[in-house]
């Protein structure tokens, strides 16, 4: 084996903006996206995801413009999620320079659309993004549900059986959150990501819950993740990209360093 | 001076084109007329999706001929990326065989599915993330480049070159050694994205701006 487990940074762009504090050394304008872009980059980062939570439509136009300064700038690969609704919201993205698109909403909204997507750019630039949660209780048997709207809507959808299903539509990737993880720094949902990382034949991205770099070694070890997603351990610059690199791979991990 | 990127309707051409305008001096051109592609120093021939479509788009767009006279001008270095380097070969087994370019010998074949690592867990197809590149025969594009480095890849199938000669760079995935640089004379072609493969990308690409085969 040769392939190198990935470490993707994540930012929350608004506006065009980096919302969420990023705190680390060497950075003037935190919230630049091209700085913050190029900062990681220097990091050695695998790849850099963008989830643009920009709520007005008018407000799209300052993401594609980001997008262009910073595949200007970085030469890695840049993932935009965030209101893809449309084959011209991709077309849009992939022309200003992202090279990967993430679907989440419209995907179980309309799972005709991932198809159409994958069909007409390629499944290797479509990404489904997945929010999921254990919904089984302690004595029964471990299930996981679909759910969008940040966590709060559910959709009746077993994780397991839509992952499989989105492959089979053109996903190229799947982008798995722990959304009973999120934000709770105790790690991913490990059975989980390991259930459905074993169920389809697409790189699975793990995300949600990260608080230290064991949670990101176990990721990998024992969720069998192909990379990992992480947002507030490098933003506040508890450690730096590079740093998580070298533990994982001293773990036995095969990393790029 | 001019480096013309063709645009036969496949693919994110814009990060290959500023990437190297980041690396060289040259002016960087994303087009599709012939005249232009032909006036240029030096061309890129990128490709993403399916091999069926590049194929066909190529064809539609009248580029075919054209990109057959490239690669036999010896005066015009050539760059193909990803799908671009298929392209090049005889044949693809995608989208139930598809005829190629034929200006190298050999095949381009799918990963097979059932690959697993040591754990016995499964390898997953596309390839997709970064991985060593061996060189397998020296070139003037690997210049400054260790043998090893990692270079980003996203694809399902690969080459195989029949000859040798024309394998510049090989990738290990699960039991498939890939012949991931391939060429001949002014071609030099690669599976993987050196416009996202960071500092070892832009060497190579700094490298093809100053080949002179």
């Amino acid at each position: 084996m040769s392939l190198a487990k990935r470490i993707i940074p994540c930012l929350d762009v608004d506006r065009g903006r980096v919302v969420k504090g990023i705190n680390f050394v060497g950075i003037r304008d935190a919230g630049d996206p091209v700085e913050v872009a190029k900062s990681y980059n220097q990091q050695n980062a695998d790849e850099i995801t963008f989830l643009d939570i920009t709520a007005s439509h008018e407000g799209r136009g300052t993401t594609l413009d980001m997008v262009s300064r910073i595949a200007s700038e970085v030469f890695i690969p840049l993932t935009v999620g965030g209101g893809i609704r449309t084959c011209e919201d991709i077309r849009a993205l992939l022309n200003a320079g992202a090279d990967k698109v993430s679907i989440n909403t419209t995907a179980v909204t309309h799972p005709e659309f991932v198809r159409e997507a994958a069909e007409r750019f390629g499944s290797q630039c479509i990404v489904v993004a997945i929010d999921a949660k254990q919904v089984s209780t302690e004595d029964e048997p471990l299930k996981w549900e679909v759910f969008t709207h940040g966590g709060r809507k559910e959709t009746g959808l077993d994780a397991v059986d839509w992952a499989r299903k989105m492959v089979e539509y053109g996903a190229g990737e799947i982008l798995l959150t722990s959304m009973d993880r999120d934000g709770t720094r105790q790690g991913f949902n490990l059975p989980m990501t390991r259930a459905i990382s074993d169920a389809v034949s697409v790189p699975v991205i793990a995300s949600g819950g990260v608080g230290s770099l064991d949670d990101l070694v176990a990721g990998v070890k024992e969720g069998g993740a192909d990379a990992v997603l992480a947002a507030s351990i490098f933003h506040f610059g508890e450690h730096t990209v590079e740093d998580a690199k070298r533990y994982m791979a001293d773990q036995g991990i095969e990393m790029r360093l | 001076m001019t480096i013309a990127v063709i645009d036969y309707g496949m693919g994110n051409l814009h990060s290959v084109a500023k990437a190297l305008e980041h690396v060289g001096d040259e002016r960087v051109t994303i087009t599709r007329d012939a005249r232009a592609i032909k006036g240029a120093t030096r061309v890129v021939l990128p490709g993403q999706g399916a091999i069926r479509d590049c194929m066909g788009e190529l064809e539609r767009t009248q580029l075919k001929g054209l990109v057959n006279e490239l690669l036999t001008d010896a005066d015009k270095p050539l760059l193909g990326i990803c799908v671009g380097q298929q392209m090049l070969m005889s044949h693809s087994e995608e989208n139930g065989g598809v005829h190629c370019l034929d200006y190298l010998p050999g095949k381009v074949k799918r990963f097979d599915d059932t690959m697993t690592d040591d754990e016995g867990h499964r390898l997953k197809v596309p390839h997709m993330g970064w991985n060593r590149v061996d060189q397998h025969h020296m070139h003037p594009l690997w210049e400054g480049i260790a043998t090893g480095e990692r270079f980003y890849f996203v694809h399902s199938y690969f080459v195989s070159a029949e000859n040798d000669a024309h394998v510049f760079g090989t990738t290990r995935y699960g039991h498939h050694q890939a012949h991931i640089a391939t060429g001949r004379d002014a071609v030099f072609a690669v599976q993987f994205h050196p416009e996202k493969s960071a500092g070892v990308g832009l060497k190579l690409l700094e490298n093809f701006v100053h080949w002179a085969p």
